[in-house]
C-alpha cells in the first residue's frame, strides 16, 4: 500500500515549531549559552535576548511595560502562579475565588488545592454554548472575593468569553481578574490595557513556539506572591535560570503571531466554517459543541448521537487523521470531559464528541478529505450500535 | 495503544448484527459509562449454532465483542460459559490495563444471553408439564 498522507487535526494538543522560530533559538543552545544573571559580556548578550523576547511577548497583548511579562515553564505554571500567588498574598482581604466550570485542569486543580487550604471556590455555570453566566458572576462577587479566573477561550469547545464585559463587572469591586488565554493568545487579538486584565496566561507552543515555555502577564502594581523560591529571577516571581532557547523562541513566535494573526484567523475561520458544515449537515443527529460564532478560528467540536468518540478517533487514525474526543473512553480518567458536561450534555452525549483543531498546515484539501470520510465512519459505527434507532439505519 | 489483533477486529468485526428470532439475548453495560453490548445466540442441540453482537463503545468494546462471538461459535453452552473476560483479552493479544474492566464486557453479555436461553427453556418445560 502506498504510504498515506497524515493529516493532523489535533493542533491544540501540540503544534510544530515554526522554522523561523527554530532559527532564532539555535544560537542560544550553544553560541550564546550565557546566563542572563552574569555581569560579563556573555551573560549580557543572553540578557539582551531575554529582554528583547519580553518586549515581543508584551507587544502581542499590548502590555503597558515589558516588565509585566514573567516567563514560566508553560501555561500550567502560569495558571498556578496566578491563582495561588494572588489568593495567598491577598487572603487578609478575603478567601473567595470565582472561576468557571469550563476551565483547564491547570486552573481546576490549583483551585481545588485552595479549597483544601481553606478558601472558598465557586465554579460558575455557563450556558449551553459555553458562555459564562454573567448574572451569576455578579451575584457571587462579594467582599470576600479577591480573584476571578476565567478562560478566554476553552480549547475543547472554542467558545470565546466576553472578557471586556466580565472585566467591567469584576472591577466594579477591587478584585483581580486572571484570564487564561492559552488557546486564544496569538489567535485572536488581546489588549490587556483596553480589556483591563490584571493577569493573563500565555503558552509558547500554542503560537508555534517551543513547548516548555509560557508567560504570565502581571499588571504593574499587582500584589502577588511567588510560588517558587530561589535566586530571584523574573522579578523574584519565578526563580530559576531562564530557559533561554525557549524564551527566545517564544518571543519570535509571539512576534510572528502578531504580524500574521489577521490573515491566518480569516483563513482558518473559512476552513472551520466549511468543516463544521460538512460534519453536521449530511449527518442526522449531529450537533455543534460551543458557540457558532463567538468561537476560536481553529476549533471544530461536534458530537454524534448513538456512537462513542474513541471509536471515531480510531477509525480516523486508520485513515491517517489525528483527532481528539471528550469521551471518557479516550481519557485516562475514564470520565467524560467536565467541559462538555458543563454545557448541560448527558454523559452519553459527551461520549460521542469529536474535536478537531486546525493549524497553519491545514488546507482546504484536508477539510474536504474529512468531509468525505466522517459520514461513513459515523454510519458504520451506528450500524454496530444497539442504541441507533431503526429509522436511522439503511 | 491497541494490539494488531484488536485493530484487526475493530476494522473487520466478525458476526456484527442481530439475530431476529434469537433463542437468547443478553445485554450488559450502560451508555452513561460509554459501553453497551447486546449478544444474540441461536442454539441447536445444546451448541451455539449462531451468535451476533451489537456494540456501542470504544475500540476495545467492539474488538472484544467480535472476538467473543468467534470464540463462542460452535461451542456447547457449557464450553461457552467458560469463556471469560481474561480469555477474550488473551485471544486479542492483550488489552490496555485501563480497558480491562470497563470495555471488556462481551463475555458477560454472552453469559447473559445463555442464561436468557436457559430461562426460556425452563419456562417452556414448565408449560409442557
Amino acid at each position: 500500500m502506498a504510504s498515506q498522507r497524515k493529516i493532523c487535526m489535533d493542533y491544540s494538543a501540540g503544534k510544530p515549531v515554526d522554522q523561523r522560530v527554530i532559527e532564532e533559538m539555535l544560537p542560544y543552545l550553544n553560541l550564546r549559552f550565557g546566563n542572563p544573571s552574569s555581569l560579563h559580556a556573555l551573560g549580557q548578550e543572553a540578557k539582551q535576548g531575554l529582554e528583547k523576547s519580553r518586549e515581543k511577548v508584551a507587544s502581542l497583548i499590548n502590555a503597558e511595560k515589558s516588565e509585566t511579562i514573567i516567563f514560566t515553564s508553560g501555561a500550567t505554571e502560569s495558571n498556578n502562579l496566578a491563582i495561588k500567588g494572588i489568593a495567598n498574598r491577598n487572603k487578609s482581604h478575603g478567601t473567595k475565588i470565582l472561576t468557571s466550570s469550563i476551565e483547564h485542569m491547570s486552573v481546576v486543580n490549583p483551585c481545588k488545592l485552595m479549597i483544601r487550604n481553606g478558601f472558598q471556590v465557586v465554579f460558575l455555570p455557563v450556558d449551553s454554548s459555553g458562555l459564562l453566566d454573567l448574572e451569576k458572576l455578579k451575584a457571587e462577587l462579594d467582599d470576600q472575593t479577591t480573584l476571578v479566573s476565567i478562560v478566554c477561550a476553552n480549547s475543547e469547545i472554542g467558545t470565546i468569553q466576553p472578557i471586556k464585559e466580565i472585566s467591567k463587572i469584576v472591577h466594579e469591586k477591587k478584585i483581580y481578574l486572571h484570564v487564561d488565554a492559552t488557546s486564544a493568545a496569538g489567535q485572536i487579538p488581546i489588549d490587556v490595557q483596553d480589556e483591563n486584565i490584571d493577569l493573563l496566561t500565555m503558552s509558547s507552543n500554542d503560537m508555534y513556539g517551543p513547548k516548555g515555555v509560557g508567560a504570565l502577564y502581571i499588571k504593574s502594581g499587582t500584589s502577588i506572591e511567588p510560588t517558587t523560591q530561589g535566586g530571584g529571577q523574573e522579578r523574584g516571581l519565578r526563580s530559576g535560570t531562564e530557559n533561554m532557547p525557549g524564551i527566545v523562541g517564544f518571543g519570535e513566535a509571539a512576534e510572528i503571531s502578531k504580524l500574521e494573526m489577521t490573515n491566518e484567523s480569516r483563513r482558518l475561520t473559512t476552513l472551520r466554517n466549511d468543516l463544521i458544515k460538512g460534519l453536521i449537515d449530511p449527518i442526522p443527529n449531529s450537533y455543534l459543541n460551543g458557540h457558532p460564532t463567538q468561537r476560536l478560528p481553529d476549533n471544530v467540536s461536534v458530537r454524534y448521537s448513538y456512537i462513542e468518540g474513541e471509536s471515531i478517533l480510531l477509525s480516523l487514525d486508520i485513515l491517517g487523521v489525528y483527532a481528539s474526543s471528550g469521551s471518557a473512553c479516550a481519557a485516562k480518567t475514564l470520565q467524560p470531559s467536565h467541559v462538555l458536561l458543563a454545557l448541560g450534555l448527558q454523559p452519553e452525549d459527551a461520549h460521542g464528541s469529536l474535536m478537531l483543531t486546525l493549524g497553519k498546515e491545514s488546507t482546504q484539501h484536508d477539510v474536504d478529505y474529512l468531509k468525505s470520510i466522517v459520514p461513513s465512519i459515523v454510519n458504520r459505527l451506528r450500524e454496530m450500535s444497539p442504541l441507533t434507532p431503526k429509522e436511522l439505519k439503511k | 495503544m491497541y494490539s494488531e489483533k484488536v485493530m484487526e477486529h475493530f476494522k473487520n468485526p466478525q458476526n456484527m448484527g442481530e439475530i431476529p428470532n434469537a433463542d437468547g439475548v443478553g445485554t450488559v453495560g450502560n451508555p452513561t459509562c460509554g459501553d453497551l453490548m447486546t449478544m444474540y445466540i441461536k442454539v441447536k442441540d445444546d451448541h451455539i449454532e449462531d451468535v451476533k453482537f451489537k456494540t456501542y463503545g470504544c475500540g476495545a468494546a467492539i474488538a472484544t465483542s467480535s472476538m467473543t462471538t468467534e470464540l463462542a461459535k460452535g461451542k456447547t453452552l457449557d464450553e461457552a460459559m467458560k469463556i471469560t473476560r481474561a480469555s477474550v483479552a488473551d485471544s486479542l493479544g492483550g488489552l490496555p490495563a485501563v480497558k480491562m474492566h470497563c470495555s471488556n464486557l462481551a463475555a458477560d453479555a454472552l453469559h447473559a444471553a445463555i442464561d436468557d436461553y436457559k430461562q426460556k427453556e425452563k419456562c417452556k418445560g414448565e408449560v409442557g408439564k
